[in-house]
Formats: C-alpha cells, sequence, structure tokens
C-alpha cells in the first residue's frame, strides 16, 4: 500500500503531509532528539516506535507544538506536497504558514501548540489520557469543536443573545459528535461524566474527541496501551476506518507490536534521539539495528551487531 | 488506638472487647483531658487584671475547669458513640442523601427563591407593619444581593474557568470609583448641563454610568489577566492578591485623584429611570401619587440589585451553554488538553478574568451609588476573602449554591449580632458579639468537613443527548490556576 511497485519509491517520500528535518531537542545538557529526519506519508498510518526513553513523545511534543524545537523544521503541507521552493519561501520570509486556496505549507516549530491543532490542524491525543473527566462525554466532543462553534456564536455575542444561526451551528456540532460517538461505540454514554469511563472506553473518547477537531493528521501516544487483545483489535479497526473514510493520516507511537505491525504503513524507529531505522513494517523488523535495540536478542548477538554498527557507522554507544 | 473493624472483628469477640473499649475511650478521653489542661492553662486559668493601678495577675481555675471538663466529656462521648471501634460503619453507596435531596427538591428551589427574592421587601414590610419599620430587613436584603451578585461573578473566574482570584475587591473598588469620580465630576457635568439641561447628569449619572463602571472593570480585569497569564495556583493566588491591595493602596494615596482615605462623598443617589426620590413634585412619589416616603428609593435599591444579579446568573447560565463557556471549564478541568484542541488560552483566560471582573464593576457602582459615598476601607482584603468563601461554600459552579452561600454567611453575620440571649447564660460580663467571628469560623469549618464539595456539589451538563445526568463533584475539577 505504502510503495508504488512501478518505481519503488514510498509514498512518504513522494507525497509526504509532514517532514521532520534535522530535529533537534535539548534539555540543558540532555539532547532528546538528535538529529532525527523523516517523512509521513500522506494516508498513510506511520507508526514511531523505539525503546522507553528513545524521545518518541519529545518528537510528538515538537510537532505538536508543545515544546519548541532547539532546531529543526517540520513543514505540514496541506493538499498536495509543496515543491522545496515554496517551502524555502516561507522558510525565509518568517511567516508560520503559506496559504493558498488548495494546499497550504505550515512550519509547526514555529507556531505555539493551540495554533497547531487549531489552524494547522494536527490533532494529538496523550500517553496519559487527558479527558475533562467532569465534563460529560458529548461535552469533550463539544469543547474539541471550540473553534467552529466560537466563530458560530459571533465570539459569544449571538449565542448570548440566542439570535439565529447559532442554534443551527451546535445542532451541527451536536451531530458530528454523535456521529464519532458511533464511530466508538459510545453513544449510549453519551451522557455520562468522562471520568466514568472504564479505561479503553476512555482511549476511544481521546481519539474521537481529537477526530472533532477535523485533523488532517492525526498524532496519537500510545493509543493501544492498557487495552487488552480485543481492544487493540477494535482499536486497529477503528484508526484503519478514520483513515480510509475521512482520509486522516496517522502517526502514532506504540509499544504494542500487533498494532504496530498489523496496521502500519511506514514505521520509524527511534533509540536516545536518533533514528536508527525507516521504512515498511517488514524491512524494520528484519533490521538487525532494531532487534539490537529493541526488540532484543541474546547476549551474543546483541555484541555481534554492536560490532558491526560500530564498524559501519559511528553511531551511538550503547550504554547499557 | 486500637482500629478495629466490624467485618474483620467476630461478634463474640466484640462483646469480650467491650469492657476494654469504655476503659480504652475513658483514657483516651483523660489523655486529651490532660493536653487541655496544658494548653488552656496559660490561656484561660491566668488572665491579666488591673490592681490599684498596676497590672496584676488573676486566676480563673473554675473557668479552666468547665474548659477541660468540656474537652473530656465530649471526648468520652466521641469515643463510646462515633469513634466506638465496635460501631459498624455505615455502607454509602450511590449518591447521599443531600444529593438525592438536591435532584428532588432542585426544579423547586430555583422559582421558590426567586418567588421570595422577588416579594421580599413586601413581605417584609407586611410582616413588620410598615416600609420604615423592615428599613433593616430591607437594608440586609441589598447587602445579601450585592454578595449574591458579587459570589455569581467571582464564580465564572474561579468556580468556571478554575482560576483562584484572591483580589476580586480590586474590581468592586475599580467599578464604585468609576461611578464616585464620574458622577461627582465638574467638568462631566457641566457638559451634559449645556447639553441636555442642568440636572440631567445628577439624575442619569448612575444608570450612564452602570455600563461604563462594568467595562471598565472588565478592562481592569484583562490588565490583571495579562500579566498572571502564566501563572497557576498558589503564584497565581499570590499576585490576584496583590492585585487588590495595589489597588487599594493607589486608592488611598492618590489624593488628588480619589480623595485618598477621606474617600468620595456626596455621590448622586439613583433616580427612578430619571426620576428622583425627592419629596417635591417632580419627584417619585408625585409622579407615581404616592405619599413621599424615604423607603422608596431603598425599596427601588433592593430591585435594582435583584436585576444586576439576575443578569448576572442569566448571563453565567447563557455564557456556559456557549462555546466560551465550555472551554472556561474545560480550562479548568485540564488546560494542555484545551491547546490540544486548538483552544488559545490566553483567550479564555482573559475573557473569564474579564468577565468575572464586569459583574464585580456593575455591583461596584450599585455599591457606590446605595452608599452614596466610597473610600478605600470598603474595599479590604476581607471581602475578596468573604466573597470567595462564598462561592467555595456554595459549591464551585453552581449559582443556587453561592446564592444560598451568600445569604447564610452575610444573613448568618447579621443574625449572629442578636446574641444577647447568650448574656442570660454567662451572665453579664459576656460579649457575644465577641463571639460572633468564632462561631461563623466553627460554621464554615463544620460545612467544609460535611460537605467539602460546597452546598451543591454537582455539577450540571451543559448539553446532553438523551438525559441529563449531574456530574459528581468527585470528578469535577477544582483547576490548578
Amino acid at each position: 500500500m505504502a510503495t508504488s511497485p512501478e518505481n519503488g519509491a514510498h509514498r512518504w517520500d513522494v507525497d509526504p503531509i509532514l517532514s521532520v528535518e534535522h530535529l533537534f531537542m535539548r534539555f540543558g545538557g540532555l539532547i532528546a532528539v538528535n538529529d532525527l529526519s523523516f517523512k509521513v506519508g500522506r494516508g498513510d498510518i506511520t507508526a514511531l516506535i523505539g525503546p522507553n526513553g528513545a524521545g518518541k513523545t519529545t518528537v510528538f511534543n515538537c510537532i505538536t507544538g508543545f515544546y519548541k524545537p532547539s532546531e529543526g523544521r517540520l513543514v505540514l503541507a496541506h493538499g498536495r506536497a509543496p515543491t522545496p521552493d515554496e517551502v524555502a519561501e516561507v522558510t525565509r520570509v518568517g511567516e508560520r504558514a503559506l496559504t493558498g486556496p488548495q494546499s497550504g505549507v505550515y512550519l509547526l516549530e514555529r507556531m505555539p501548540d493551540y495554533a497547531v491543532s487549531g489552524q494547522a490542524k494536527v490533532a494529538r491525543t496523550f500517553q496519559n489520557i487527558r479527558l475533562f473527566t467532569g465534563m460529560t462525554v458529548l461535552e469533550n466532543l463539544m469543547v474539541a469543536q471550540h473553534n467552529a462553534l466560537m466563530a458560530a456564536s459571533g465570539f459569544s455575542i449571538k449565542g448570548l443573545l440566542g439570535l439565529p444561526g447559532w442554534a443551527s451551528a451546535q445542532r451541527a456540532a451536536t451531530e458530528k459528535a454523535t456521529y464519532w460517538l458511533e464511530k466508538v461505540n459510545l453513544i449510549d454514554r453519551a451522557d455520562d461524566p468522562a471520568g466514568d469511563l472504564p479505561y479503553g472506553a476512555q482511549r476511544r473518547l481521546e481519539i474521537a474527541r481529537a477526530m472533532c477537531s477535523d485533523p488532517i493528521l492525526l498524532c496519537l501516544d500510545e493509543p493501544a496501551a492498557g487495552l487488552n487483545p480485543r481492544e487493540s483489535l477494535e482499536l486497529n479497526t477503528l484508526l484503519r476506518a478514520i483513515r480510509a473514510e475521512h482520509g486522516t493520516s496517522i502517526l502514532l507511537i506504540e509499544h504494542d507490536m500487533s498494532v504496530v505491525m498489523e496496521i502500519s504503513d511506514h514505521v520509524v524507529v527511534l533509540d536516545y534521539g536518533t533514528k536508527i531505522s525507516d521504512g515498511t513494517p517488514e524491512a524494520v523488523k528484519n533490521d538487525p539495528r532494531v532487534i539490537a535495540a529493541y526488540l532484543g536478542v541474546d547476549e551474543d548477538a546483541v555484541e555481534e551487531v554492536e560490532a558491526a554498527i560500530n564498524a559501519d557507522t559511528h553511531a551511538t554507544g550503547t550504554s547499557s | 488506638m486500637a482500629v478495629q473493624t466490624a467485618e474483620t472483628a467476630p461478634s463474640a469477640a466484640q462483646a469480650a472487647d467491650a469492657g476494654s473499649a469504655v476503659a480504652h475511650a475513658f483514657k483516651d478521653a483523660f489523655v486529651t483531658g490532660l493536653i487541655a489542661l496544658g494548653l488552656l492553662g496559660p490561656l484561660i486559668g491566668f488572665e491579666t487584671i488591673i490592681i490599684d493601678g498596676a497590672l496584676g495577675l488573676g486566676y480563673r481555675p473554675s473557668l479552666l475547669a468547665i474548659m477541660v471538663g468540656i474537652i473530656f466529656a465530649g471526648r468520652l462521648l466521641l469515643n463510646l458513640t462515633i469513634w466506638s471501634p465496635n460501631r459498624r460503619p455505615r455502607t454509602r453507596t450511590g449518591p447521599t442523601v443531600f444529593d438525592r435531596a438536591g435532584v428532588a427538591v432542585g426544579p423547586v428551589v430555583k422559582p421558590a427563591l426567586l418567588a421570595f427574592a422577588a416579594t421580599f421587601p413586601f413581605i417584609a414590610s407586611y410582616t413588620l407593619g410598615g416600609w420604615n419599620e423592615s428599613r433593616y430587613l430591607i437594608d440586609l436584603g441589598i447587602l445579601i444581593l450585592t454578595y449574591v451578585m458579587l459570589g455569581w461573578g467571582l464564580n465564572i473566574v474561579v468556580g468556571l474557568a478554575g482560576l483562584l482570584d484572591l483580589g476580586y475587591v480590586a474590581f468592586y473598588a475599580v467599578g464604585a470609583y468609576t461611578y464616585a469620580l464620574l458622577a461627582t465630576s465638574a467638568p462631566v457635568n457641566g457638559f451634559f448641563a449645556g447639553l441636555l439641561g442642568e440636572t440631567f447628569w445628577a439624575n442619569w449619572a448612575f444608570w450612564i454610568c452602570l455600563p461604563v463602571a462594568g467595562l471598565f472593570a472588565g478592562l481592569w480585569g484583562m490588565i490583571l489577566g495579562f500579566p498572571v497569564l502564566r501563572l497557576r495556583g498558589d503564584y497565581l493566588a499570590i499576585v490576584t492578591l496583590a492585585f487588590g491591595e495595589i489597588i487599594r493602596l493607589v486608592l488611598i494615596n492618590w489624593v488628588d485623584f480619589t480623595g485618598g482615605g477621606a474617600g468620595i462623598a456626596s455621590i448622586p443617589r439613583a433616580t427612578f429611570f430619571g426620576v428622583p426620590f425627592t419629596r417635591d413634585e417632580n419627584g417619585f412619589a408625585a409622579l407615581f401619587g404616592l405619599e413621599f416616603n424615604p423607603m422608596h428609593r431603598i425599596v427601588f435599591l433592593y430591585f435594582v440589585i435583584l436585576a444586576l444579579a439576575l443578569i448576572t446568573a442569566f448571563a453565567t447560565v447563557r455564557l456556559r451553554k456557549l462555546p466560551v463557556g465550555r472551554a472556561w471549564e474545560a480550562l479548568r478541568e485540564d488546560e494542555i488538553a484545551c491547546r490540544s484542541l486548538g483552544i488559545n488560552t490566553t483567550n479564555v483566560k482573559l475573557s473569564a478574568f474579564a468577565t468575572g471582573a464586569m459583574f464585580g464593576g456593575f455591583a461596584g457602582c450599585f455599591f457606590a451609588v446605595r452608599a452614596g459615598f466610597v473610600s478605600p476601607e470598603s474595599f479590604t482584603f476581607d471581602v475578596s476573602a468573604m466573597i470567595l468563601a462564598i462561592v467555595v461554600l456554595g459549591g464551585m459552579g453552581s449559582q443556587v449554591g453561592v446564592a444560598v452561600a451568600a445569604a447564610v454567611m452575610m444573613g448568618g453575620m447579621e443574625m449572629l449580632r442578636n446574641l444577647g440571649f447568650l448574656k442570660q447564660v454567662f451572665g453579664n460580663d459576656f460579649d457575644p458579639s465577641l463571639y460572633r467571628m468564632l462561631i461563623f469560623g466553627f460554621a464554615m469549618v463544620a460545612i467544609m468537613v460535611w460537605k467539602p464539595r460546597g452546598l451543591v456539589s454537582t455539577r450540571d451538563p451543559t448539553i446532553f443527548l438523551k438525559e441529563r445526568k449531574a456530574v459528581s463533584g468527585d470528578l469535577v475539577k477544582e483547576g490548578h490556576g
């Protein structure tokens, strides 16, 4: 799916929705992300994997604007892949984004977190679920449509006076929320507080909430963490449906290999803040560096592989 | 203290333990009594008295004995009843009695309170036999309603948006001084006198200044909002506290502009939409063919503050159902999640500060017109603390709870002035008014122990698909700044 057999080019190279270019993130003396570059294909499900502490969530936080990267460029493309000239132009003029009627280029590293979601349309979920626990399930989804509803309510003035237009906008928003609640199978719990839902349902609700903000790129931080095998399977179905029916590209961090290998078109492997592998699931699965760093091998093999790595690159010293 | 729950201890063992439990209860009460003796000995046992013009030491052994006795007996009683190890703990599932009662009477409470508030002056006048006799009660009603309104205004900031604001009195002051300064300003008066007649400004100042005061306070809310945007929790509270004090100190020290500590006097009184409450033929009484009575103005003021408070409540209820209100509550629940959904939390915080401050400004304007005099003395930290206590006690985010809390706190404080009967118990030397705050503090501690999330601890959802279910207070976050 990700590869077009004719020329062998990967989709993420041909039509990237997000290009991470030479991303560095330093916290004082600690380099959490070290010269990371990778591309996320439009319409792909891309998985970002790596051992604990590899810097995956830091990359996520950089992409979604919660951290300002120390260095690097994050190019998000709406509509079609931008030409290098266009990207260079936006970079040079110092604007956050260059938008046309059909396409747009957003430099995420220049945008504050709320604009990454609101304007660039990159939604995210969190490793430790962050729902509005004291609000109902439906309210959670209404908050996600804040920007659209805010405009429809005439920045509260129309809504306060009860002018027409606001009611229909609210109805439309409720319909959209209902659609997503049916999608994630939570319609019966719509009026319950989000904090009362079981863990798996909270995970699904967080995805539904992110989707209610109409993203073109959905970033999921360990969506399968804490799910049982059946729920993991449902999650796979849900993510495939999101991609198929809404054309939303998905970037996910995941430890559950059954999810990663099952649904992703493209896998990027991080270790100690650097990329050690990048390719289709099959290619990554068989990459000796990945096996050494992540999937685990017996002692002798580790030494063998490490020797091999040190021989052909000046790779990181595995300080274990 | 041996903790033994009913589940773990077989009943036979319980019976055998009963004797030792009583012994233990006595022992514990005795130790408590000793501690009380040690603590109260110096505090109550001695008193300073004047002997022949010199300071001497007096002793009060009987009072000390009474106090220690009360503590010993109370502890013993509690040990044998509520804290008794043999007592079967009541397992509570589901909503408490209060929650269920709240659901049952909930729909009736609001109209009933509203009807009572709307007819209160007439009830007071009827039962007390005339307007002049009911002046005290109606004044108290005005005071309570002012605090209801302030509570509802602060509720937006603290209860909905979860931003702890200890300097709310600043906006009250801004509103009051806006009216006081504009209404007494000679240039403004002169401007309108030339344009619309000599008495125009005196008659209309309040109605024109009311929105101005609100907008001005809202503006100051934004000005305060900017520097504290990045602060949360304790730090936010400290800065807002400082802001409240700064406003007061500026009012004291900027003598040329504000009149300093002497304040501003003879502020024009409220008028019935331009018709003054005076004895002459252009006055309110003559216009409506009534006999002149100064109470007309007081009753009118009561209805003005009632209307202002209801506008506050109406606007808050409306705003809660709008995206901005949902964003306030979402901000209280989780700020980071808000930002991940494209909500500009800066705007959300500023709008909460500004909206809350605006209602504080309206209330301040009303305060100035009611009192006819403003001075910085009226805007101390005590007022902020009182309003915050009303919001916390009422249940953060709840309209009815805040209203009831305001009535209880302000009304209760006043009621506690009438503690004359205690003199009969403790003798004529006893001054009950000294114990007013103590009793008040006890009541607050008791309520917070009993209902830690305030009188109304459930949250009403702003939208529902099939059924409106109240959200339990345990799930609702308090906000963190």
